[in-house]
Order: C-alpha cells, then structure tokens, then sequence
C-alpha cells in the first residue's frame, strides 16, 4: 500500500492535509514553517509550487505564490523544500500546474517526485482527459496522482474519474477558486454522496474549507480535509518566520482538534 | 505532401499537437456543453440565420475590400485592404462577439464575462451584450486601462462592469487569468465570451469558426482572382485566423504577423511562435514564452491586443505543417507603418493592425508586383493617447 492510502486506512478520523506554498516567507526558512504544523497535527502535506500563472488559485495563494518568486523560490529551491518537507515523515505531495511539468517531461518529474520522497502530485488544470500521461508516468515512479471532481461533474464523468485509480479523489466543495468562504458550501454533502456511492478511491474535500466549524461540518464526509487559503493567509500576515510558524502552530492544532 | 487545414479538432480538441482541453474540473462539463450547443447551433439553419442578421444589419457586414492605390504605389506591391475597421465597434472582434452572445443567449445564461487587452473585444462583448439584453463584466489589466481609456469609456458607456486586474504585469494575460476565475465560480449562469482563438477546446474552433467569415467574404469579393500573399497581425491569432482559414491549403502564402516589441533580441516581445517553445497557457498546449522552468514570461508589445504570450493552438498547428508563416514587427515600425497608412490612404489604423503593415513596408522591395491582401483589423481611434505619448 502507498503511504497516503495507508494513512487513510489506519486513521480512524478524517486525515488532516495543510496546503502552504514553498518558499516562505523565504526558501530558507520555508521547512519551519512544515516542521511547525507536524508538531500541530498535521497528517500529510500539500507543498505549493510558485507558479506565475496559478489559475485555481484566489488572491490569497496567487500572492503567496509572487511573494515566494520574488524571494526566489525558483525550480531548484521549490524542489530543495519539498525535499526536506518530506523528510518531515508525513506524506507530502507536490501541487503545481501542468506547464512546468511537461517542460519537465511527466516521467522525468515523477522520478524527481519520487527521488525527493514526494508521495504524489497534485495538477488541477490537468482533467481526466489530459491526465493519461502522467498517470502513466505516476505509476512507473511510484507516485501518487491525485484527480478532481467537482460539484459540477456528473455521475457517469464521476465513475470514469474513480476508473483511473488515482491516490485520492479532491472533491473541490465549492464552485470558484481557492479561497476562504462564510460557510462551507450547499453542494458539499450531495458531492461526497455521489463520490462514495461509486468508489472507494478515498476522498479528499478542499476548496473553501477554512476553519475550525468547518472542518468540523465535513469531517463526517470524505477521508480527509484539505485547508490551504486560511493558514497561507496567516502566513503572509505575519512579520516573520517565528511569528508565522506560532500562528500556524495555532491554527494547525484547532483544525486538528476539529476532527478528533 | 501537401498540408491540410483541418475542418476542426480532433476529439481530445488538437489540431496535431496542439490545443486540447487543460481546464480545472469544474469547467469540464461546461466545456464538453459548450461543444455540443456550438455544433448544434452551427447546423441548424435557423441560428446561421439569425447570425447573418446580425451581422448585415448590426455589424454592418460584408465589410468592403479596398484597392489602396497610394499606398500601392509607394510602396510597388499592390495592396487590398479587407477594412475590418469599418465593421461597427470599430474591429473584426465583434463577429466572434456577436455569435458567442447569440449562443449564450441559446443556451439560456444570463451573464457574459469577457477579457480583453485593447478593450476592442471588451467593446464588442459590451457591445453584443447591451443588443441581446445580457448582464456583461469585462476583466481588463491595469495597465491596459490606462492605455486603452476610450475603451474603458465606451465599456462602461454600454452598461458593461469593467473589472480591473491588477495581478502579474497587469495585461492581457493576467486578465484572460482573471476572467476564468470568475468563470470557474459563476460557470452555472455566465458564458465566457473568449476574444480570441485561445483557451481550451471548443473556443479556438467555435472562435476560428465565427471569424472565417472574414477571409470568405475576401474570396467573393476577390471575384475569383487570387492574392499572392494574404497577411495579417497575430496576438492570440483571431482576425489572422479568420482570413487565413478559407485560403489555407491552397497556392496562397500566408503569413502571420506577431509583435516583436522591443526587438525579439531585447526579450521584450510578444512573438510566441517565432521565439517561444511549446507548453500550456490558459487551457490550451500552443507556442509560449517561457522560462527554463516552465514559468509563463510576460509580453511586450505598444499594443495591447498583441501584448500576449500565448497565440491560438491553431496557428501552431499552422506554423509546424507550413500552412502559414510566421514573422514579426517591432514597436517602432508599428508606429511608422501607423504614419503611412494615414498619409497614403486617409486611414488611421489599430497599433495592432499597424503590424502587417509594417511587414509589408519592410519585404515591399521582395514583393514587388505582387498581390497582397492585408486585414485591416481595427481602427486607431483607441491608440491615439499611445501614439501621442511616444511622439513626446
Ligand atoms: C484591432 C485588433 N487587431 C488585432 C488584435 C489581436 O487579436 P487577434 O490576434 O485575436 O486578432 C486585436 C486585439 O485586441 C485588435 O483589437
């Protein structure tokens, strides 16, 4: 079993599963940052990428990911912190887009996912039927590839996605782009019921899904949680890395216990 | 072996290598839908009717074909000019505008979203928006808000929201960015009325399909007589595509202006195909600038509707099966060409059109005695402040 299907098979809660982007607030102290949320709880990781074209992504992440270019989290640095993220021991997966991966080539960029210890990879402007090469690539590598659904898909594209096997289904709750959201969305518990009726591919819910109450409100539906915007955010508020790594310390640990 | 156009995309959306379908999830269905009503629409002689209405009474189509005898003369190459400039909003955008408004009217959505660069399209989409009764909101980088005002104006004029984007260099790119967010959010009601042959499969097909129109009425217009060249400016590829289409495969060259900026040498360019190397922007696999690493570098051009650094998956098609060619024209040689359309025909032509000019004036001497047929895709009006500003 790979390591992120274990994890879900052994935790007898929904797995906790923070995005942050590389590279801040600079690269250099970018691993205290990942260091602080496993002392928090964290069950596994989603390293952002810094990507100048970020289309799945609201203003928040889209600043996260100028902020890390600009401190110069190119290519080398991005690959160094996902490199020591995942000597952190937890499950780590890549999330970036679909340029900088085929410039790569799918193989080569799998096998450098793999040589990192990276588990998996994360493309959401790679649908299903864009995705046979890098699934393809994921598995000669040994690297999970994780598939989108979304409230918007419908069953029989639902079943099709499962088909392939990825590590997990990301079920995106809401419609729009990653951001914080007042509550969490009306399509949520009819997504999950439609994934869960088809598959038992584990289920990931992300996209809108910030705070404790939240966390709470879904924990009953999917596998696992993705919660990115609200601690990035964080991040890009504090004046340091200290302060940065105490708030996500913080924040980390409330959504934690939100799922217990 | 001789190249062929290709009627339309294969089913994964390609022309050859390029194009295809890198959207998030959520646009999926609306994607795989948006297929299926366009080939409907486009079969069913009611909705090409209705379109042909539109675009005699509204757009005011055919637009004329013009020997430009001064022009002609200096420069010793016979020139016609396909005055897309006359077509009402003052660009070829509004033939594309108009068909995507009468299908999201079809379709049963409310809303209509547009990017646009030189606020040509935004101006059509507001345009075709306020006439169909649709709600309109057009994403547009800082920078080209600034440098394109009257457009603002027009935009905001027609009821439109002119929503600023101030992400990334503040351009074209940022704002095609923006308007898919919105896209991704309000998928259930709104149509994203693209503004060019860009994005993922259908839109450079349904967009290729709406401006052949173009190069069709040259064909008539032409009599049966055939130019020796046909030449146009590419930014994301839409009035060149749409005068290309119906003469490609044949004995007529084709070649694609882009924006060489700066010189391509100085990086500052919008020049895709002659110096980018293949990758994904905005949905589709096409020519792209482009760092090592894959970063998406920005363009530069004085015009705003050049100044991308994508091009429509469909000229990269065209590029690597030699259906067309593809050069570029710098700032400064827009600018002139500018000058002397003005002087020898009493046009004012868009900075963007300028660049096929430009190509002509500079290769007169190489095609001496020869037929060019060259689209005129907008008028200047818009790029007065621009010009002004590089006078000083
Ligand atoms: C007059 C005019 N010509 C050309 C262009 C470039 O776009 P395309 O290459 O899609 O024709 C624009 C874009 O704004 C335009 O306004």
């Amino acid at each position: 079993m790979t390591p992120i299907r274990e994890m879900f098979a052994t935790l007898e809660r929904a797995a906790l599963l923070p995005y942050l982007t590389a590279g801040l607030p600079t690269p250099a102290d970018s691993i205290d940052l990942f260091r602080a949320m496993v002392d928090a709880g964290a069950d596994a990781f989603e390293v952002g990428i810094p990507y100048s074209d970020p289309l799945m992504d609201g203003p928040v992440i889209m600043r996260a990911s100028e902020v890390a270019l600009a401190a110069g989290t190119d290519a080398t640095r991005a690959w160094a912190v996902l490199e020591q993220v995942a000597g952190l021991g937890k499950p780590t997966l890549a999330m970036t887009y679909a340029n900088p991966v085929m410039q790569a080539g799918w193989e080569a960029y799998c096998r450098r996912l793999s040589g990192v210890g990276a588990a998996g990879i994360i493309i959401p402007d790679l649908p299903l039927e864009e995705a046979g090469p890098l699934l393809e690539a994921g598995i000669a590598a040994g690297v999970g590839v994780v598939l989108f659904v979304s409230p918007t898909t419908d069953p029989d594209r639902l079943r099709r996605v499962a088909q392939a096997d990825p590590e997990f289904i990301y079920g995106v709750s809401d419609l729009g782009v990653t951001g914080e959201r007042q509550a969490v969305s009306e399509h949520v518990v009819g997504l999950s019921a439609r994934v869960r009726a088809v598959t038992e591919v584990p289920l990931v819910l992300g996209v809108g899904i910030s705070t404790p109450e939240q966390v709470q409100a879904v924990r009953q539906l999917a596998d696992g949680v993705i919660v990115g915007t609200a601690l990035v955010r964080r991040v890009l508020e504090a004046t340091n890395a200290q302060e940065a790594a105490r708030a996500l310390f913080d924040a980390v640990r409330d959504l934690r216990t939100a799922l217990e | 072996m001789i190249p062929r156009r290709l009627d339309r995309p294969d089913e994964a959306g390609r022309f050859g290598e390029f194009g295809g379908r890198f959207a998030p999830e959520t646009l999926m269905p609306a994607l795989a839908e948006l297929e299926r009503e366009f080939e409907s629409a486009w079969s069913d002689p009611d909705f090409r009717a209705e379109l042909n209405r539109w675009l005699s009474s509204f757009v005011g189509r055919p637009t004329p074909l013009q020997e430009a005898r001064r022009l002609s003369k200096q420069l010793g190459v016979r020139i016609l000019l396909k005055r897309e400039d006359l077509a009402h909003t003052g660009a070829h955008k509004i033939n594309n505008a108009v068909g995507q408004a009468l299908l999201a009217h079809r379709m049963g959505k409310p809303r209509v979203i547009a990017e646009t660069g030189a606020g040509q399209h935004g101006v059509a989409a507001a345009t075709a928006a306020a006439a169909l009764g649709l709600e309109c909101s057009v994403y547009m980088g800082v920078v080209d808000i600034e440098r394109q005002a009257l457009n603002v104006q027009r935009m905001e004029l027609l009821g439109t929201e002119v929503v600023p984007v101030a992400a990334g260099a503040g351009t074209l790119k940022d704002a095609v960015s923006e308007a898919m967010r919105d896209w991704v959010r309000t998928v259930e009601r709104t149509h994203y009325i693209i503004g060019s042959v860009v994005g993922p499969h259908p839109f450079p097909w349904m967009v290729r399909e709406l401006q052949r129109v173009i190069g069709e009425e040259c064909i008539d217009q032409l009599g049966g007589e055939m130019p020796d060249l046909v030449v146009a400016s590419v930014g994301g590829g839409s009035n060149s595509m749409g005068i290309f289409y119906p003469f490609a495969g044949g004995e007529v060259e084709l070649v694609g202006v882009e924006a060489a900026g700066e010189g391509i040498d100085s990086g500052r360019h919008g020049a895709s195909i002659s110096a980018g190397r293949p990758g994904v922007l905005h949905g589709t696999r096409t020519y792209l600038l482009q760092d090592a690493d894959g970063q998406v570098q920005e363009a530069h051009s004085i015009s705003a509707g050049l100044d991308y650094p994508g091009v429509g998956p469909e000229h990269a098609y065209f590029n690597d099966s030699g259906l067309a060619t593809y050069d570029s024209a710098s700032d400064l040689e827009a600018l002139a060409a500018v000058d002397l359309l003005a002087h020898t025909e009493g046009i004012i032509p868009a900075l963007e059109s300028a660049h096929a000019i430009a190509w002509v004036s500079r290769n007169a001497s190489r095609l001496a005695g020869k037929t060019v047929l060259l689209n005129l895709s907008g008028r200047g009006d818009k790029d007065l402040q621009t010009i002004a500003g590089r006078r000083q």
